[in-house]
């Protein structure tokens, strides 16, 4: 028993775990999952029942049993490869759209740290700028895909991917600027626990999208954008280039690309919760218990935890949702659209941003040395 | 052996062999590939050195926007492999020999002179770094002391902007495109 | 400005893209073949190509007796079938100088403005769904289906319905049909309204298809575009009006026209003549007269089975029309509907014999595939899509 506490205790091997647990047991879960709710959900949107059919025996469950269908069918379906397509690009694309989405939840904590022990892979420095960086590197998936295919279609996919994809980059850093600037740090760890600091005597949280109403609706489009869901998804525009970048794929590799998409969907709902609604944060809810107006619950921590962890989830998935539901309610933008949004509005919108940012920051520090 | 003296070494045997393969390979968009791959170990080897802010911008502006458009540029130009026979020998490339041998003694030159022997600069210890954050350190540092230098960059960058724009622009009205 | 040294624009010998859109692709429902080239994503050459849904219909007519060519007629627009059986009949009615009683051609008028509702809802559907908004188009799919099922009501089939015959319908409307219509069409203004709720309104629906794929009236009525497309332009020419048929004189309808001839104006063009069409409907089941559902001209029409079985007269009539088909008199006729992508024709020449001497249809979206090229130069590929969408071509009436 002791040579398993100490094994545990060992951070290399407590990382291992939380990774396990985090990217195998949530996201991933979550992200199959999703792969039915989506056609669920949708289905609910357009008045009809969705999948219901996979069955095993008499049991349907209501269509569950179609995320391991969907799962067994690609894994038997024929792997092809294109004549003309190069072979070892073809193959390693997919998972460079993988990486950039599971890579996200290193940082991103469940619940607020217990002891020495933190609900979060790594609390590194450079916080959300590891984020960036990540998803900067996302780009490689469509643009390889789209290249190595052969396909004219593919390759117009790709081109679109690209510019949208770089584009799209900026704006989201840019957004972000005004929370750091807010928060005066970039660690993940701080930007939540500052989101449990309160106005007017503990009343009303200071999440980020209170505090950056302007940022989370720039996060959020640019986070739509650099996932390519629609409205964004011109570089997949089904109606006029088919697929995109990834017309060429089928079977695995091509569940790699929509497992990648699904998890993009869930990476984005967590971090927009951890960003911009409190992380796993319930509102007067402290590592002691509630307080409001004065008046105190006392929770275990254990309790305090769970509920934090609940919290997060629960936010995560509302986002998830609304991801979803943002695709089956308004229709594509056209790619110079997209481009145009970008530049001549969102990029704007940013800069102006942080200038305000700056000057009431600026003016309360003024106010407050009097 | 140390735990981290082992990722050092893994890293650099990567980034020295990435950096090869961009000399080596034939293909074009293998060459680039190469070359994220070295990039992507090198900013490990930054994360290594406790600078994980020059990591992540590492690969955010080479690995995730330079790379990319080089890659861009590759596709759209439709590059194919190079299929010239191995090495031969020509006077400019006899120049660039030479060019790399100096540059090569330059770098060895520096690196064994004494300012850079690895260690705490001034107050900038490792503690002092843990404590602040690199990405603290790095602001305060550029926006004060460096403040010129960093202002006068970004008129070069918006420069060079405005000059991309001019020449993408003027392509479109000469060849009667509609705009 | 000889001193001045021009700089050459950047040239990397870069040549349009040539791609080809379709036979087989999401957007060429239909099947038709685009051959596209690219200057970037900005289409400078597009021809169409169609002919892979060419199944000779016009050939087939020669060969086979008037009343077996009207199943064919089903699959000329296969999403508003009653509309080319009533076509088809009234051109073979003028042939025989006949015409179907009232409540024949109230029922035609009825049932011909289903059509026309199924028509616009798949063609309206259609745009939204390829720019996206698919929820609106299962949306309009499901009350078309709702409308379909009116029609098996009817017909005994949703699309191959085979329904009007020379001088009268199949059958007549069944018992408790109008009830059971009128509740379909309320459902359809509900949907109607909820689908416009979601989309027009919505600014990327709208710059999607504002200002996209313009042809002037000018340009259309040289191209001889009609019906929706045409009235997009501002044109308020319908055939329902300009040369009515069947019972359109007696009911009281209006042309929406649009301004520009953009996709958009189509779109809505398209939206209120499902409003008229509802009306149209209400109005013709109000004035729905009793008596019969064809003629009694036994050149067109089988006697009664007494009458075969008690009189000489109608023994031979009955063994004519089973063994020769009904035998028009030599000459020509031309009859124009208004379809539901505009103006539908038919045209027939007889030599007197059971079989026509010739049969030629007049598709309406074959003027404006051939336009295709015209209103998609200069806009990007992915406005094709919405050009495309909006024209509405059907295969089967385009390449008979």
């Amino acid at each position: 028993m002791d040579a398993i506490l100490e094994i545990l205790v060992n951070p290399a091997v407590q990382a291992i775990l939380k990774i396990a647990v985090i990217v195998m047991g949530f996201v991933m879960l979550t992200g199959t999952v999703l792969t039915l709710m989506e056609r669920k959900w949708m289905s609910a949107v357009q008045d009809r029942l969705g999948p219901n059919r996979a069955n095993v025996g008499r049991f349907t469950g209501h269509g569950i049993l179609h995320i391991a269908a969907d799962g067994l069918k690609s894994i038997f379906k024929e792997d092809t490869i294109p004549e003309g397509a190069d072979r070892v690009i073809f193959t390693i694309a997919p998972f460079f759209a993988l990486f950039a989405s599971i890579v996200i939840w290193a940082i991103i904590p469940f619940a607020a740290p217990i002891g020495g022990f933190t609900f979060q892979i790594t609390d590194v420095d450079i916080g959300i700028l590891l984020v960036l960086a990540v998803t900067s590197m996302g780009v490689y998936g469509a643009v390889l895909a789209g290249w190595c295919s052969n396909n004219k279609f593919a390759m117009l996919g790709a081109t679109r991917a690209t510019a949208q994809m770089l584009s799209y980059e900026i704006f989201l850093g840019l957004s972000l600027v005004g929370v750091f600037m807010v928060n005066g740090s970039v660690t993940v760890s701080t930007l939540v626990e500052n989101q449990n600091t309160y106005w007017f005597d503990g009343l009303i949280p200071k999440w980020g999208v209170f505090t950056q109403p302007l940022a989370f609706v720039l996060f959020f489009t640019a986070m739509l954008a650099e996932m390519k869901r629609l409205p964004f998804d011109a570089p997949e525009g089904e109606s006029e280039i088919i697929a995109g970048y990834f017309l060429e794929y089928s079977g695995m590799r091509w569940s790699t690309f929509m497992l990648a998409e699904y998890l993009a969907i869930v990476g984005t709902a967590g971090l927009t919760v951890t960003l911009f609604f409190g992380g796993y944060h319930i509102p007067w809810l402290f590592a002691d218990g509630f307080h409001l107006f004065g008046w105190i619950l006392e929770l275990p921590v254990w309790l305090v935890a769970l509920l934090q962890i609940g919290a997060f989830i629960t936010k995560t998935i509302f986002f998830c949702w609304l991801v979803i539901i943002l695709r089956w309610t308004i229709p594509r933008f056209r790619f110079d659209q997209i481009m145009e949004l970008g530049w001549k509005k969102m990029l704007p919108l940013a800069l102006a941003n942080v200038m305000v940012t700056a000057l009431v920051l600026l003016a309360i520090d003024h106010w407050q040395a009097g | 052996m140390e735990m981290q003296l082992i990722f050092f070494y893994v890293f650099a045997v990567l980034s020295v062999g990435g950096a090869l393969s961009v000399l080596l390979f034939r293909s074009p968009v293998y060459c680039a590939m190469a070359l994220v791959g070295t990039f992507g170990f090198l900013s490990a080897i930054f994360i290594l050195l406790n600078s994980e802010f020059v990591a992540a911008i590492q690969l955010l502006i080479y690995a995730g926007a330079i790379m990319v458009l080089f890659l861009f540029v590759i596709m759209l130009l439709n590059l194919r492999t190079d299929k010239s026979p191995g090495l031969t020998w020509s006077l400019p490339k006899l120049l660039g020999v030479a060019v790399s041998i100096g540059i090569l003694s330059q770098m060895i030159g520096v690196i064994n002179s004494p300012a850079a022997k690895i260690g705490p600069k001034d107050i900038f210890s490792p503690q002092y770094l843990d404590e602040k954050g690199s990405v603290k350190v790095i602001g305060e540092i550029l926006f004060t002391d460096y403040v010129l230098p960093f202002e006068i960059i970004s008129v070069l960058l918006m420069v060079a902007v405005i000059g991309a724009v001019i020449i993408a622009k003027r392509h479109d009205t000469d060849s009667g495109g509609e705009g | 400005m000889t001193t001045k040294r021009r700089l050459k624009p950047l040239d990397f010998g870069a040549e349009p893209m040539k791609i080809e859109l379709g036979p087989s692709h999401p957007a060429t429902h239909g099947i038709t073949r685009f051959a596209i080239e690219l200057d970037g994503e900005v289409v400078v050459k597009m021809e169409a190509e169609i002919g892979y849904l060419h199944r000779g219909f016009e050939k087939e007519a020669e060969a086979t007796n008037y009343i077996k060519i009207m199943p064919y007629t089903d699959r000329l627009n296969y999403v508003s079938p009653l509309i080319n059986n009533v076509g088809y009949a009234l051109t073979v009615e003028k042939l025989f100088g006949v015409e179907a009683p009232p409540r024949a051609q109230f029922a035609r008028v009825i049932m011909c403005e289903i059509s026309r509702i199924t028509d616009h809802l798949t063609c309206n559907g259609a745009t939204a769904m390829e720019i996206g908004a698919m929820t609106v188009f299962l949306w309009f799919l499901k009350v078309r289906e709702y409308l379909w099922e009116c029609v098996e009501e009817v017909t005994g089939a949703r699309l191959t319905t085979n329904w009007a015959r020379i001088g009268g319908n199949a059958n007549d409307l069944p018992d408790g049909f109008l009830p059971m219509l009128e509740d379909r069409l309320q459902k359809v203004e509900a949907v109607l309204l909820e689908g416009e709720a979601l989309i027009l309104k919505n600014r990327i629906f709208i710059d999607r298809v504002k200002d996209v794929g313009i042809l002037s009236k000018e340009r259309a009525i040289e191209h001889a575009f009609t019906g929706p497309m045409l009235r997009a332009c501002g044109v308020p020419y319908d055939v329902r009006r300009a040369d009515p048929y069947l019972v359109y004189d007696q009911l009281d309808f209006e042309i929406p026209v649009g301004t520009v001839g953009d996709c958009f104006d189509r779109f809505l063009v398209r939206q209120e003549e499902i409003r008229q069409s509802i009306s149209i409907i209400r109005q013709a089941s109000d004035k729905l007269p009793p008596g019969d559902f064809h003629c009694r001209d036994r050149r067109v029409w089988m006697p009664d089975k007494y009458e075969v079985f008690n009189s000489i007269e109608g023994l031979i009539d009955h063994f004519k029309i089973v063994m020769d088909g009904p035998q028009p008199p030599p000459g020509e006729a031309y009859q124009a509907v208004e379809g539901g992508n505009g103006e539908l024709g038919f045209y027939i020449v007889s030599d007197g014999s059971g079989q026509p001497l010739k049969c030629r249809v007049r598709p309406p979206c074959f003027n404006f595939v051939a336009a295709m090229g015209e209103m998609t130069v200069g806009h990007y590929l992915a406005d094709i899509v919405p050009i495309f969408g909006s024209i509405n071509m059907i295969g089967g009436e385009l390449e008979r």
